[in-house]
């Protein structure tokens, strides 16, 4: 299918393609054995400016937008899902800067995001706070000039890696969800300590850790917004990273039905190919059709954000939910076509499978989001009926 | 310091096909690329450049589709591109391309080093990088798989470089200006900048003409192309060897039998 992609965005694909291909593909079975994060990867993208695609060139990005992002995640996906949220993970730890940040805090933290001199992390989620984000426990107290916070956040996908942070915290618990704020935390603050990187089913050459606030100490020149503002800051944040995401299992499926198109080919039972039969054939149709339509909702909420529109809520967790559906589908059939072997470690297959499913749980999982959806559809037809 | 990279821009595969009956290279619908070899040419420039500071200058004779290849170059981080086209050039051998680009370095002034890669995986030949240090009269390594050091000695600038060869690796002291041809064992060349890529995009290519470069008639072309191709072939594939298994004595004795048989 032809997106009408600019010369600009096909640049950035092709070089992600090439990074994704020739660097990541050939040691993604070692990085996923190692469970080790890839610093040396994390440089190679940086040093190929794919960190500050969608940073505005004024910060030391390349202008682009969220459809670059997208595209620079698909790729990478496409050679290794852990690859691929490590340098995504960075793109939603800095939306919130972009976002809500003063030009002072801009001035200060993106050049070094978009050179991908440091990496960010956003942190939400903790162990009593999953879906139900308003029910977090981490404090901030104000105090003189600076905020003291207190508290856990886990499973933060860069967690100990990453050396700016934002990090949603309560400042008046008395106020519910709206009384939640943002902070933007560097490593190595007095009281920001971190956890154990978990071992995890997929995605493992990313890092994911417990970060742990005792009386950390935070500059109130820190606070991103106004307090008060920080669990709508995060609701925004997903609708722009949501799309990430999407494409993350996006590029797993499409990794995935690459390589079961291949092995289908060379496959021989009965005499033949096994692409010759139509049980594989059924399957291979359906994961191609599946995964383009997947495609073509990811790049158009991608575009949609890119041209100003920010009410994107809906399409943005359609495009979430869909794409890592898709991603799990895919990812089972591909190996299926694979029989046996896929199931084995010694072929790349399986390791598509354990890396999609996580695209179904993270950044609000799939239920959570057809709620998201079906409320705003909802409201949308209540307003539509009122007129 | 002045570093020249020669590169070529040859089809994208190793296995290029033959027209049998004009005996030359069938391109059509083929992609093009860097010479894979002088791709590790370049790299070593731009870390020249990284080391020892200077410019690096990208040059390459070809058809105005040769443009690409120094345009990818460019977006490696090399500072200049030089194009040698034009008709007079056409069906230039190793002799006339390396003439051709001996005299495009020497319109380009001062130089330090001259390097390409060890052969082109079209023609395979590895006589074009020989060839421009002859016509330049310039000292030559081959082969090159290191650059240890740069050097002075009374008051010369000289190269520290190991060479590989057939029983291992030569040191070798060149003194500069010299040329270089390099191993895919010298480095792991780097992957282009989307900034590097947007440079090369409005980058400005520098195109030169026969006359441009002060080139004699005799010299480029076919006019200055003693080689005549009589036939081009596949080699024959090389048989594997037979591996021998068992205890080492067992080995050890097949192994006589072989030999003795041999003899």
């Amino acid at each position: 299918m032809d997106y009408l992609l600019t010369e600009e965005q096909i640049m950035v694909r092709d070089l992600a393609r090439k990074i994704a291909q020739e660097k990541v593909k050939p040691i993604a079975a070692e990085l996923d054995a190692k469970d080790e994060f890839s610093w040396p990867l994390m440089k190679l993208l940086a040093e190929s400016d794919l960190f500050g695609v969608y940073i505005e060139e004024k910060y030391g990005g390349m202008g682009g937008g969220i459809l670059e992002l997208c595209l620079v995640t698909e790729e990478l996906s496409r050679a290794c899902g852990g690859i691929a949220v490590s340098y995504a993970a960075s793109a939603l730890g800095t939306d919130p800067i972009i976002l809500m940040g003063t030009e002072e805090q801009k001035q200060k933290y993106l050049p070094d995001l978009a050179s991908g001199r440091k990496i960010a992390a956003f942190g939400l989620t903790e162990p009593n706070a999953g879906s139900d984000a308003g029910a977090m426990e981490c404090t901030a107290k104000k105090d003189g000039d600076h905020y003291i916070l207190n508290g856990t956040k886990h499973f933060i996908t860069n967690g100990g890696e990453a050396e700016t942070y934002t990090i949603i915290a309560m400042t008046d618990k008395t106020k519910g969800s709206r009384g939640a704020s943002a902070f933007i935390l560097e490593k190595g603050m007095p009281g920001f300590t971190f956890g154990k990187k978990e071992d995890k089913m997929g995605i493992r050459p990313s890092a994911t850790r417990e970060l742990v606030f005792t009386d950390c100490k935070v500059p109130k020149a820190n606070l991103l917004g106004k307090e008060g503002q920080g669990f709508i800051l995060a609701m925004k944040t997903f609708d722009m990273s949501r799309p990430g995401v999407a494409a993350q299992a996006l590029g797993i499926a499409q990794g995935a039905l690459d390589l079961a198109l291949e092995y289908s080919r060379q496959r021989q039972q009965f005499g033949r190919p096994i692409c010759s039969f139509q049980g594989i054939k059924f399957m291979l149709a359906d994961m191609a059709a599946q995964t383009e339509a997947a495609r073509g909702l990811v790049y158009g909420v991608a575009r949609m954000i890119d041209s100003g529109n920010t009410k994107v809520t809906k399409e943005s967790a359609m495009a979430k939910m869909f794409a890592s559906d898709t991603a799990m589908r895919v990812t089972t059939d591909a190996v299926q076509i694979y029989g046996g072997y896929g199931y084995m470690k010694e072929y790349p297959v399986e390791k598509f499978m354990r890396d999609a499913k996580i695209t179904q749980i993270y950044e609000g999982t799939n239920q959570i989001l057809r709620d998201v959806i079906a409320n705003n559809l909802i409201k949308e037809s209540l307003a539509a009926s009122k007129k | 310091m002045n570093i020249i990279v020669c590169i070529k821009q040859v089809p994208d595969t190793t296995e290029v096909r033959i027209n049998p009956e004009t005996n030359t290279l069938i391109r059509d619908g083929v992609a093009s690329i860097i010479n894979p070899f002088d791709t590790y040419a370049i790299e070593e420039g731009l870390r020249l450049k990284e080391r020892f500071g200077g410019k690096v200058t990208v040059i390459t004779m070809g058809p105005p589709q040769a443009e690409t290849a120094l345009r990818e170059a460019v977006s490696l981080g090399v500072d200049e591109a030089v194009l040698l086209s034009d008709r007079a050039f056409a069906g230039s051998d190793t002799l006339a391309t390396s003439y051709a680009l001996a005299m495009g370095i020497k319109k380009l002034g001062e130089v330090d080093v001259i390097l390409c890669g060890k052969q082109a995986i079209d023609g395979d030949t590895a006589q074009v990088g020989p060839g421009i240090a002859i016509w330049l009269d310039m000292p030559q390594a081959t082969y090159v798989k290191k650059i240890e050091d740069c050097k002075e000695e009374s008051g010369k600038k000289v190269f520290r470089v190991h060479r590989m060869v057939e029983e291992g690796h030569e040191v070798l002291d060149v003194p500069l200006p010299c040329m270089l041809t390099v191993v895919k064992e010298i480095n792991e060349p780097r992957m282009p900048s989307l900034k590097g890529m947007m440079r090369s995009k409005k980058a400005e290519i520098i195109k030169w003409s026969a006359a441009d470069i002060q080139a004699e008639e005799e010299n480029i072309g076919l006019d200055g192309s003693p080689t005549q191709v009589m036939r081009i072939f596949s080699p024959e594939q090389r048989k594997g060897g037979e591996m021998l298994h068992g205890e080492v004595h067992e080995i050890a004795d097949r192994l006589q039998d072989v030999l003795k048989e041999l003899i």
